[in-house]
């Protein structure tokens, strides 16, 4: 799952971070006499860090963009076994065909009749497989496989109003 | 650093006006605070919020800590700035009667008139009341943020015009003939590069946040004038995001003036510095689409680009501030108090609340955490561990409180750093978890996650309270240069 790989990313970043003002913060009281040698060591760590994230970046930029979500919208459908119509409206979903069968890949098109919602598709353990906007006037659509069966929840991901969290509906994955 | 050694006192009556905006900082941080609290402790279950009355004190926490940030952040900018330029003390008062007559009419939206759009109003709820509001709310709420905007721009051209005429022109101010020329005079001195960059923004982002409040106020009267949905978020999020993440660059010059008078080492403006000020400057503005990466009918350039931006808007912030700080700090004998601790502390919150927000700019991550507790959570961390310390780290040196803290005031500042590193790290785990984020009302699996959370809140609000009274206390002890 992605999510794991965000939080171990972040936290061994965040925890870098830590450490380095940590370091920071305990050898701030010595004197350390002469500023300009501690200013010139600075400033070799910072740009070897600086070229290190350049690198990390623009490889990072790269991987992640050879697969973008947003191909359905472009009118990609190869592949695609299912087309379902979702209509997003305060508050509750308008949804053409709440079933899909294991190992199909469908499309959601998305749209709103009122406000801006936002679909969000959990998992039977309630974690989000992929999500898209539902505005009044577009459409945007959602492409996902469906690998495992059970139920799964489309919750609105957009703050819509009043009973936005109770804008929860069911979908069933079946053999 | 300075051009001058000797510093001049402060013109007529900005002292006054200077300590009204810290002062109504204090108090509004430490209120808005106990409103979140509030939220916190309705998803935790530990307290009966109606939904209506959860997404009216969303609303006012997020217009309000956004505008008093703005209020906050301006006035430690202008504190710094006039050391240099001669700015127009009858603004500086102008824009705080605008801002309040702005919050009487947003509050009045919100608590009398029922709004509950959020601070960020996206269009077309604001005309979707259900009931819950009518026009009259939606437009007291939105008209309220128009008449602060109104106010904050008198402020920024007051800016504009003032380092204009001292220093020639805008791009002088960003110190362009020292970074792209070989001028050899010596660069204007930070604050002022960093006032340019802010002036510049938020002009800009003010301008766009008018255009759209005027649209959604006309569309609320006539519906038959019809606004795109898109192009206003488009607008909506340009503007907010220029104007919150402003806040910290006004603030930081706080670290930028102070730290070096701690260390008694410069804080060097080299061409490092204002390369990274003018790259700022531009990436603060481009990179809004990044709020709109789940909006597949976006360009897809416009949404690889705000990946791109995420990514290198990181880089002025963590390897040109943090790692500054880091140096100037290092082995300096510096001694430790309040301003500097928290000076210090924010430096730290900044950096390390960028860290998640890069990481969901990823168009792929935000597939799973857009508008998810992450986002909520990566905010906090640079909200309340770095913008909100560095303006109490100012207010506590504005009141001349440095030297030894005492008791309350060690206390106030290790209950807060770690109330405030806790609560954003509760939210970012509720985000790995797929929580969504603006729900009155959470499921029972989630609640778990908020309980915690209520108490880091607490600890953060009390932290907070500890500081503003302190600030309060001593205002008569205030610096008045
Ligand atoms: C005691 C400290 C604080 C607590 C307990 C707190 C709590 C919260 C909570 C519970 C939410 C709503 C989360 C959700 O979407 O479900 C929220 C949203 C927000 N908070 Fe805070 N907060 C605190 C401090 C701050 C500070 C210092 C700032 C800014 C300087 C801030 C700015 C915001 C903003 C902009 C939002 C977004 C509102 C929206 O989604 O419309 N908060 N906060
Ligand atoms: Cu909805
Ligand atoms: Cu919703």
């Amino acid at each position: 799952m992605i999510q794991d790989t965000v939080l171990v990313v972040t936290l061994v970043l965040m925890g870098a971070i830590v450490a380095a003002f940590l370091f920071v913060a305990i050898n701030a009281k010595n004197d350390g006499g002469e500023y300009a040698p501690i200013q010139g060591r600075a400033y070799a760590i910072r740009s070897k860090l600086f070229w290190v994230l350049v690198v990390a970046g623009v490889l990072i930029t790269t991987v992640t963009t050879l697969d973008l979500p947003y191909a359905a919208t472009r009118g990609e459908m190869a592949g695609v076994d299912k087309q379902i119509d979702i209509n997003g409206k305060q508050w509750y979903w308008e949804i053409a065909d709440t079933s899909a069968k294991v190992g199909e890949t469908v499309v959601f098109n998305v749209s709103a009749g009122d406000v801006t919602h936002g679909l969000g598709v959990y998992d039977q353990d309630m974690r989000i497989i992929g999500q898209t906007q539902a505005m009044p006037g577009y459409a945007n659509s959602l492409k996902l496989t469906f690998d495992k069966p059970g139920n799964y929840k489309l919750m609105c991901m957009e703050y819509c109003g009043v009973a936005h969290h109770a804008m929860v509906s069911d979908f069933t994955v079946t053999e | 650093m300075n051009d001058s050694t000797a510093i001049a006192p402060m013109p007529g009556s900005s002292k006054l006006a200077i300590l009204a905006y810290l002062g109504i900082s204090a108090l509004v941080y430490v209120l808005m605070m106990v409103l979140g609290l509030l939220m916190r402790m309705g998803q935790a279950n530990w307290l009966g919020l109606p939904a209506d009355l959860f997404y009216q004190i969303m609303t006012a926490h997020g217009a309000g800590m956004v505008g008093i940030s703005g209020l906050a952040g301006s006035a430690v900018m202008w504190y710094f700035l006039r050391r240099y330029v001669d700015l127009t003390v009858g603004i500086l008062w102008a824009n705080l009667a605008f801002f309040l007559s702005g919050v009487v009419l947003i509050l009045g939206g919100i608590f009398l008139g029922g709004y509950a759009g959020g601070w960020t109003f996206l269009f077309p709820l604001p005309s979707h009341g259900m009931g819950l509001w009518g026009p009259v709310g939606a437009a007291c709420f939105l008209g309220g943020l128009l008449l602060i905007g109104v106010g904050f721009l008198l402020l920024y051209l007051d800016v504009a015009r003032a380092i204009i005429s001292k220093y020639g022109s805008l791009a002088r101010g960003l110190g362009w003939p020292q970074l792209f020329g070989n001028s050899d005079e010596t660069p204007p001195p930070a604050a002022v590069v960093a006032a340019t960059m802010v002036l510049l923004v938020n002009i800009t982002g003010i301008v766009a946040g008018a255009v759209v409040l005027v649209l959604i106020l006309v569309n609320l009267f006539m519906p038959e004038f019809e606004v795109d949905a898109l192009l206003t978020k488009n607008l909506i999020y340009f503007f907010g995001h220029v104007f919150i993440n402003a806040t910290i660059y006004q603030a930081v010059i706080a670290v930028y003036e102070i730290l070096p008078e701690y260390t008694k080492r410069p804080w060097k403006v080299n061409k490092v510095f204002l390369g990274a000020w003018t790259a700022s400057t531009i990436m603060v503005m481009a990179v809004y689409p990044h709020h709109l990466l789940m909006d597949f009918v976006m360009p897809t350039w416009a949404l690889v680009l705000g990946q791109i931006m995420s990514y290198t808007g990181g880089f002025p912030i963590l390897v040109v501030t943090a790692f500054g700080a880091l140096t100037i700090v290092h082995r300096s004998g510096i001694q430790w108090d309040m301003p500097s601790g928290l000076l210090f502390l924010s430096m730290f919150g900044w950096a390390v609340g960028v860290v998640p927000a890069v990481i969901d700019g990823t168009i792929a991550v935000n597939n799973v955490m857009h508008n998810t507790m992450w986002v909520p959570g990566h905010f906090h961390m640079y909200l309340i561990v770095g913008l909100v310390a560095m303006l109490f780290g100012f207010k506590y040196y504005i009141t001349g409180q440095d030297g030894k803290p005492g008791m309350f005031d060690k206390l106030a500042f290790w209950i807060y750093s770690l109330g405030g590193v806790g609560l954003s790290v509760t939210f970012l785990i509720s985000g790995y978890f797929s929580v969504p984020r603006r729900w009155a009302q959470h499921m029972p699996e989630w609640v778990g996650l908020s309980q915690p959370a209520a108490l880091m809140g607490a600890a953060v609000a009390l932290g907070a309270a500890i500081f503003a009274i302190r600030f309060l206390t001593s205002l008569k002890h205030a610096r008045a240069v």
